[in-house]
């Protein structure tokens, strides 16, 4: 299964027989103080730091999340897309909690954007699938609900099948056009959480065999040496169906870890862009 | 074993978050003839600090202050009645809870943690507390504290519709309000009438110390 995003000048396809989609989470200000003040200020001045060193590293579509306390989210997301697209033509993640947000990065956008994200309460899904439908734009499913984030695999397969159905039956958005994000908990918080993770996506593969995506540094969070722990992690992930991440793009050694599972996992014929990753690092120093 | 070497075992296995050592020493402390309050103000209190400080300064990881603040919890289930009965004198109650809307819970328990370890008592009310259940809460166990937990930007206005919640029962003025969680700054805090914000978890409990040892002064002035 095929899901196709892009901008106006790129087309990116995320597939199991494709190599992994990276997607660049770097342009968010959670946890960035600086990065908020500037937000606030009406400063986006960072950003195109955060493009270039995640296009650099090899992004392959750039997450984008304007979500500062205080600060205007649906005009800084406007202009956040905007801006982006006169730096880049890697096709865009628009990420937003906020509707009006959602609404204003997809106006914003020129091709089929993913939104990042909606989960599978009847409030969000009614809120959130008629602007999907609306700007034809792909989108990012999260199986929880108003009671918690499910721990049990099982569950995250039902909650799943809530948001498939709602979203094809009802919204009429094509199944191509829906990414399950399995749900990824940090491992300091419980070694038992990669598990649940890994046996969510492959239960949702063999259901569905819809494209995946999860936020990757969950499950480092808390603990040290935390792009070890990502190149461990996706790797078997991918192996189990784990389509893409957002991640940390400017890692050389997560991103290097997931092109060699594409490699191995033959999604890179010949190993032809193995090779040509390897020759561009030599020639860069 | 001497009284000074079964404090300071039991202070390295709480540091260390060994629970059965733990378990172990604090029964043995007591039936050596040492006092709830000994064992926890001389051994369990000092070792959550370390663990505060060790975690503040990047040397310490979130696994490491669950199992130590584990190993304290199974200490305190035995010391909590003896306390009780002695007539001991928490330092402080606390409401805590991740606000409506929020199902984060990671960063609220380590908060719950580092309190405890402090030797507050921590009333937990989970996550997706909606505003009458913060209220209700407060009526019932009337804290010093009630802690406001959010992760997300979007679920970061239930400070606001909890302080006005408390604010139309008659409570605000009752109850410290302290809001954290990862969007959150101090200045965020401010506008929304918050008294308190730290940045994590063992900041928040200095933090706590001061608002209370505060109000406590302005009570008694």
């Amino acid at each position: 299964m095929h899901t196709i995003v892009s901008s106006a000048a790129r087309t990116v396809t995320i597939g199991h027989d494709q190599p992994f989609a990276i997607i660049g989470e770097r342009i968010n200000p959670t946890g960035r103080k600086i990065f908020q003040q500037q937000l606030r200020d009406g400063d986006l001045s960072r950003v195109a730091t955060d493009v270039r060193e995640q296009a650099e590293g090899g992004a392959m579509l750039l997450d984008v999340n304007m979500g500062a306390p205080l600060a205007d989210e649906a005009a800084l997301m406007a202009r956040a897309v905007g801006l982006i697209q006169e730096l880049t033509d890697l096709p865009l993640v628009i990420d937003s909690s906020i509707v009006e947000v959602l609404d204003a990065g997809l106006a914003a956008y020129e091709g089929k954007a993913l939104v990042n994200s909606v989960t599978a309460e009847d409030e969000r899904l009614d809120a959130i699938l008629p602007l999907v439908k609306r700007y034809g734009a792909a989108v990012i499913g999260l199986p929880n609900d108003e009671e918690e984030i499910p721990e049990e695999p099982a569950r995250r397969l039902e909650l799943t099948r809530k948001l498939i159905g709602v979203a094809t039956g009802k919204y009429g958005i094509a199944i191509e056009d829906i990414v399950i994000d399995p749900l990824a908990m940090p491992v300091g918080a419980d070694t038992v959480h990669p598990g649940r993770t890994l046996d969510t996506i492959a239960m949702i593969a063999g259901e569905f065999g819809v494209n995946m995506t999860l936020g990757a540094s969950n499950v480092s969070f808390g603990m040290p040496d935390r792009h070890s722990i990502s190149a461990a992690f996706l790797p078997i992930a991918a192996a189990r169906g784990l389509t893409s991440a957002i991640m940390d793009a400017r890692s050389p050694q997560v991103v290097s870890a997931v092109k060699a599972a594409d490699l191995v996992l033959n999604r890179d014929e010949w190993g032809a862009a193995w090779i040509a990753r390897h020759r561009a690092r030599q020639a860069a120093t | 074993m001497t009284r000074d070497e079964l404090l300071a075992g039991l202070y390295d296995r709480t540091l260390t978050g060994n629970g059965p050592a733990v378990l172990e020493l604090t029964n043995e402390g007591l039936s050596m003839g040492l006092g709830p309050e000994e064992l926890l103000y001389e051994a369990l209190i000092p070792a959550l600090e370390e663990v505060g400080a060790r975690f503040e300064r990047g040397d310490f990881f979130v696994p490491e202050m669950l199992i130590a603040g584990k190993a304290m919890a199974g200490a305190l289930e035995i010391l909590r009645p003896l306390l009780a009965e002695t007539g001991a004198q928490t330092i402080g109650t606390v409401v805590m809870g991740t606000v409506k809307g929020d199902v984060h819970d990671i960063g609220k328990n380590l908060v719950n943690i580092m309190f405890e370890g402090a030797g507050f008592q921590v009333i937990d009310l989970g996550v997706q507390v909606a505003p009458e259940k913060f209220v209700e809460a407060i009526r019932e166990h009337k804290p010093d504290i009630v802690g406001f937990s959010a992760f997300l930007t979007t679920t970061m206005p239930m400070f606001k519709a909890n302080i006005n919640a408390l604010r139309k029962s008659g409570l605000r003025d009752q109850v410290i309000v302290m809001v954290g969680g990862a969007p959150v700054t101090q200045e965020y805090a401010d506008v929304v009438g918050a008294d308190g914000y730290a940045a994590d978890a063992s900041a928040a409990v200095v933090r706590a110390k001061e608002l209370l040892k505060r109000r406590r002064a302005m009570a008694s002035a």
